[in-house]
């Protein structure tokens, strides 16, 4: 006779992914659906008196792309900017341009360095995301005074201390999004 | 990790074009941005359709949220307010005290108003507000400060009107959906409110600085006679906010104005009101390019003779159109 605690176990091994499958629409819409939610950060119940928030659809979004190359193609910041754009407060287009040209830079910076490792990615990150808060802010028309410059140094200084996280979370994400649930009849 | 196999194309033919193909659409993608960007900079109200649209999906999460945002608040008031009870008892009675004698002068301030409003055949009614709403959202994470409220054009909402609070100002509607309007909050950096002192007739721009404080512009430069801890209250010129409305509290003075804080925190609000514009027709006026050619005085100059006496002069209030600065008053011309 089989042991309950041990049939238990058992159904929470790997006899669990015998006959099961990923689900596609997972596996390629858990990326679109977690950069959308993060471009959906302002309608969070915090009414910011600055700018406090990390661009979470923008961080997750090079989170995604460093972390899984292939996942996302290269045209996606267009659609992915355009969401972004609706809601960030930004005017239309700033999104759009910037979200693209980081995949580019993201694509260029992995022929140059094709054994990338986690600090390289970091600092790729980290300047990716000075390079976005700087140019959102003169895209915004608001002049880079000495007052700008701290607000834009603090934000990105927490930007770059919360990207490890995203990127962690991402990571995470991807297990969920390859787990096989689907049964295949 | 190396480059994964997609990005070697190697003597494939099809693999090299996929890839010409993708950086391709990638390029034109960003370059369509640039385009749309310089689009909505020259002139931001192209894509307000889309952009009320989109908050109208998302609306009904967002105030969902507002709802917990003052649950929590009040859990944490009421936990904080145990330990300070017996020193906040003594400084509520003082302030009491204080609160009674202000009341009386303030019913005799009313009796005089009623008194000279009657001499003068002023017949301004109260105004009713338009509609009362939730902050449903803020863009945290741009420099630009705008939030989103719950009412929209089928509660009677337009471009333009004032948003406050019981506490004071917060911000003026910039566009409307039908459920939903974006609101430009005061410490946006392109809002401008004409104050003058509660007290007196010291008159100010009132700037936003983005970082949640007020930069106030004094009109008439001079001696700079603003103290630590004057209240600002709107002055009614431009048209758009009803006069004696509370902003700021002063709390450092600068070179030429002063820095000041907002008296109605919008993170700590729940419900805001809409105001109808006060003096409509003559903000509709001084929208219209023509007139504005046609007048062709000196902004400051015209906004700082409004400002002295705002009920009779709004009708000569003229500016360019800029979508998103009180038409009127335009500092920058004068600088």
């Amino acid at each position: 006779m089989i042991d309950p605690v041990a049939s238990r176990l058992r159904t929470n091994g790997p006899a669990r992914s015998i006959n099961r499958t990923q689900s596609p629409i997972r596996a390629l819409g858990v990326p679109w659906g977690t950069i959308m939610l993060g471009s959906l950060a302002p309608w969070l119940p915090i009414i910011a008196p600055a700018p406090i928030l990390p661009p979470l659809g923008f961080m997750m979004l090079i989170a995604w792309r460093l972390g899984r190359p292939n996942l996302l193609p290269l045209w996606a910041g267009f659609p992915l900017g355009l969401f972004d754009d609706l809601f960030s407060g930004q005017p239309l287009g700033s999104g759009i341009l910037l979200f693209s040209v980081a995949l580019i830079a993201i694509d260029l910076i992995e022929i140059r360095f094709p054994w990338r490792s986690f600090w390289l990615d970091w600092l790729s990150a980290a300047t990716l995301l000075l390079i976005y808060l700087t140019a959102a802010t003169l895209f915004a028309r608001v002049p880079l005074t000495d007052l700008q410059v701290q607000l834009v140094g603090s934000q990105l200084l927490f930007c770059a201390v919360l990207f490890p996280i995203i990127a962690r979370t991402t990571a995470l994400l991807d297990r969920l999004r390859l787990q096989r649930v689907r049964r295949i009849d | 990790m190396a480059l994964p196999s997609g990005r070697r194309p190697g003597s494939n033919r099809k693999a090299q074009l996929g890839l010409f193909a993708g950086y391709l659409m990638a390029g034109s993608g960003a370059l369509l941005g640039a385009a749309l960007l310089g689009v909505s900079l020259f002139r931001p109200e192209t894509f307000a359709g889309l952009r009320s649209m989109a908050a109208d999906i998302a609306s009904p999460a967002g105030e969902a949220g507002a709802g917990g945002r003052v649950a929590t608040q009040n859990v944490f008031d009421a936990v904080a307010g145990y330990y300070r009870a017996g020193s906040r008892n003594a400084e509520l009675r003082e302030e009491m005290r204080i609160a009674r004698v202000k009341l009386a002068e303030a019913e005799a301030l009313r009796r005089e108003n009623l008194r000279l409003k009657a001499v003068l055949r002023l017949t301004e009614g109260d105004t009713r507000p338009v509609a009362a709403a939730r902050l449903i959202g803020s863009t945290a994470s741009s420099t630009r400060r705008f939030a989103w409220i719950s009412a929209g054009r089928l509660d009677g909402v337009r471009p333009g009107m004032p948003v406050s609070s019981p506490l004071g100002l917060i911000g003026r509607v910039l566009e409307t959906g039908q459920r939903s309007s974006r609101v430009l909050l005061l410490t946006d950096p392109e809002s401008m409110v004409p104050v003058r002192r509660a007290t007196d007739d010291v008159v100010a721009f009132a700037e936003g600085r983005a970082d949640g404080l007020l930069r106030l512009r004094l009109v008439n430069l001079g001696i700079n006679p603003i103290k630590k801890g004057d209240v600002f209250v709107t002055s009614g010129a431009g048209g758009l906010f009803r006069p004696g409305v509370a902003v700021a509290l002063v709390t450092g003075i600068t070179r030429d104005g002063a820095v000041a804080q907002l008296l109605s925190n919008p993170a700590a609000t729940d419900v805001v009101l809409v105001e109808p514009i006060w003096q409509a027709e003559a903000v509709a006026s001084s929208r219209a390019p023509s007139i504005a050619q046609a007048e062709g005085t000196d902004a400051v100059e015209t906004a700082s003779v409004i400002a002295a006496s705002p009920a009779a002069s709004t009708e000569t209030a003229a500016g360019r159109p800029t979508p998103e600065v009180t038409p009127v008053v335009e500092p920058q011309g004068g600088d």
